[in-house]
């Protein structure tokens, strides 16, 4: 009964943020084309921007809470995936540019030829085209996980190991990414873009579709979520979360689930990346930081891990807080914010915000269910 | 799995240990042990700690593998070459020393996993998984008398109640081998009582290996006992046989 109670207001709430997302994704828009500026209920276009970017982490966050929250693998690069999502977006980009760049070189980007290079390195061939791109996203983040969850989960690297692995991984890839020879626009990284499918990445329009095209990925990337981990692989997960032994014993090939859930995850994870590129108008290594990985992490921490709408809500809330307290006069301080938002969440809300507003909610439930049986007795009693 | 099929049965025997050794960093936890479980037999292994009962299990659920020795199930298949996962397929079920279920499931939810049907990715995602029928979880629950808390968290229950649960999930398993590490460490009287009952019950359709320390408790259960000393066969019988055997005295109560 209880269970069912709980499937049920889980339903309820997925519904909820679902519909949020829904409104969200016309009124922005809505109030950013058709109110003109001027008016209070104007919503400016850099505005705009940021929330998808804002969105488009929050997919980032999702992606993380399916493997942390879910199976207990607390990755500390899932920004490798996102940024490589994000490259994949940005060559198709670049390419895009044709003659218009500084160099006005027919087929090269403008940090080819300022390298002197000669023609088009043969990784580069095919992002001209936008499905050619799309794939991509999702492969290269994909096919590295799996290389990735193959290795590491067979070999049954798990805990603060796995962590520092992931760690490490993205930190080869900055390095590496920084190198002018990979051929991807080195320490600059890949930026000037001018269209995207035909449309001017820096319109008002393209801006606010890129915008609904996020909210889009965060709703469905969020109902694949739910359908995984409410399905009996989700059990399986939260079981190897909880003791990973018990579920071998049991006949389980835990590496095998692991592996399905972090590729998923990459995937999901490299689609953000993908939106956040021509959202911010470029991406660069510094996407692979560690620090951003970790950033990551708290997101969901304070959010509420395991609740997938948490991740989506300590995404929000916590870039925010960061988008106030890096400009302007509290710039100094943001660090000391993120690190006591920290200290704050482990300590005082173990569970997150999301996480300890179920346990309210479910409390209060269980307040009226008790009042409501000792009001019926005495009715049965006569 | 093919190469570790012998093609003939080496013997009739369920299960079939021969000279089995392990050592960890140069401590012998288990030293030329030979132990042979027929079918459908219900077995207690008693032994003073440190006897190696638990890497046994180990040895046998193929958590562990040994630096020497035979281990078959069913005369022909050898379990040191195979994991963990593969020997559960095969049949072999394991209940831990320490109750471990998982916690933030349903007690209904801990036996749906256990349940016999196919345990890869895809079942789980939309296949059988999804659509496993609620009378075979009762049936099991009402079993081990859990039926009433079905829908409540595993985290909740007592200690007893989650030793049963285990007990639950491993009969939702349906192995033909159950291996029971001490079912009733930390319990009162009355649910080692119960406990017995239901491994009794159990015994009847399954073959069992039971290690515990406690002597009333495996009287109770009536049956073949073995006791280990340093990782070997140190006597064999009916419990009171190797309760009056002079050198079991000897480990048990020290030099």
């Amino acid at each position: 009964m209880i269970t069912k109670l709980l499937v049920d207001s889980l339903d309820r709430r997925a519904t909820l943020f679902l519909g949020f997302l829904g409104l969200i994704l016309v009124a922005v828009p809505l109030l950013n084309l058709w109110v003109p500026e001027g008016s209070a209920f104007h919503v400016p276009t850099y505005l705009v921007s940021l929330l998808g970017k804002y969105v488009c982490f929050a997919v980032l966050a999702l992606s993380l809470d399916l493997v942390w929250g879910y199976c207990g693998i607390l990755s500390l690069g899932h920004g490798a995936f996102f940024a490589l999502g994000g490259y994949a977006m940005g060559m198709y980009l670049m390419r895009q540019i044709g003659s218009r760049g500084v160099y006005a070189h027919p087929t090269l980007p403008d940090f080819m030829v300022f390298l002197n290079w000669k023609e088009l390195p043969i990784f580069w061939y095919g992002f001209g085209s936008f499905p050619y791109a799309l794939l991509m996203i999702v492969a290269v983040p994909g096919v590295l996980a799996f290389a990735f969850g193959w290795l590491a989960f067979r070999s049954r690297v798990a805990g603060v190991y796995l962590s520092i692995i992931t760690q490490a991984l993205t930190y080869a890839l900055m390095l590496a990414f920084f190198r002018n020879d990979m051929g991807l626009g080195g320490n600059n990284g890949l930026t000037d873009f001018k269209d995207i499918v035909g449309f001017p990445v820096q319109a008002q329009g393209t801006r606010a579709v890129l915008f609904m095209l996020s909210v889009a990925l965060l709703g469905m990337s969020f109902l694949l979520a739910r359908i995984l981990v409410t399905s009996a692989f989700g059990k399986v997960l939260v079981a190897i979360r909880d003791v990973e032994s018990r579920t071998r014993f049991l006949g389980y090939r835990v590496e095998n689930y692991k592996l399905v859930v972090f590729t998923v995850s990459a995937m999901l994870a490299g689609l953000a990346g993908a939106l956040y590129v021509p959202q911010v108008g470029i991406i660069n290594p510094s996407e692979f930081a560690p620090a951003n990985s970790i950033e990551a992490v708290i997101w969901v921490a304070v959010g509420g891990r395991g609740t997938l709408i948490g991740a989506a809500v300590g995404a929000f809330v916590v870039n925010l807080l960061k988008s106030v307290f890096t400009t302007g006069a509290l710039a100094a301080y943001w660090l000391f914010v993120l690190g006591g938002l920290f200290i704050l969440v482990t300590l005082a809300l173990p569970k997150g915000i999301v996480g300890t507003l179920e346990d309210l909610v479910a409390a209060k439930r269980k307040r009226i269910e008790e009042r409501d049986r000792r009001g019926a007795v005495p009715e049965l009693a006569e | 799995m093919m190469e570790s099929i012998a093609p003939a049965p080496v013997t009739n025997a369920l299960l079939y240990l021969d000279g089995v050794s392990v050592s960890f960093d140069g401590f012998k936890a288990l030293n030329e042990l030979s132990l042979i479980l027929e079918h459908g037999e219900m077995r207690a292994i008693i032994g003073p700690n440190g006897a190696g009962k638990t890497t046994m299990m180990d040895v046998i659920t193929g958590k562990t593998r040994p630096d020497l020795g035979t281990v078959l199930l069913d005369g022909r298949i050898d379990l040191t070459q195979v994991d963990e996962a593969a020997i559960a397929e095969l049949g072999i079920g394991r209940k831990f020393q320490k109750p471990t279920v998982f916690e933030s499931h349903t007690v209904a939810d801990n036996v749906l996993l256990a349940l016999k049907a196919p345990r890869d990715p895809l079942a789980a995602l939309f296949g059988i998984r999804n659509r496993m029928p609620r009378d075979r979880i009762d049936a099991v629950l009402e079993t081990v008398k859990l039926i009433d808390l079905r829908d409540r968290v595993a985290g909740d229950l007592s200690h007893g109640q989650k030793q049963w649960l285990e007990i639950a999930m491993l009969l939702a398993q349906d192995p033909k081998l159950l291996l029971v590490d001490e079912p009733v460490a930390g319990m009162t009287d009355a649910e080692t009582e119960t406990t017995a009952h239901l491994l009794r019950e159990i015994a009847r359709s399954h073959s069992v290996i039971v290690v515990e320390h406690d002597m009333t408790f495996v009287r109770a259960l009536g049956v073949k006992v073995t006791c280990l000393h340093e990782g070997s066969v140190l006597a064999e019988g009916s419990i009171d046989d190797v309760s009056a055997n002079e050198r079991v005295v000897e480990v048990y109560l020290g030099r």
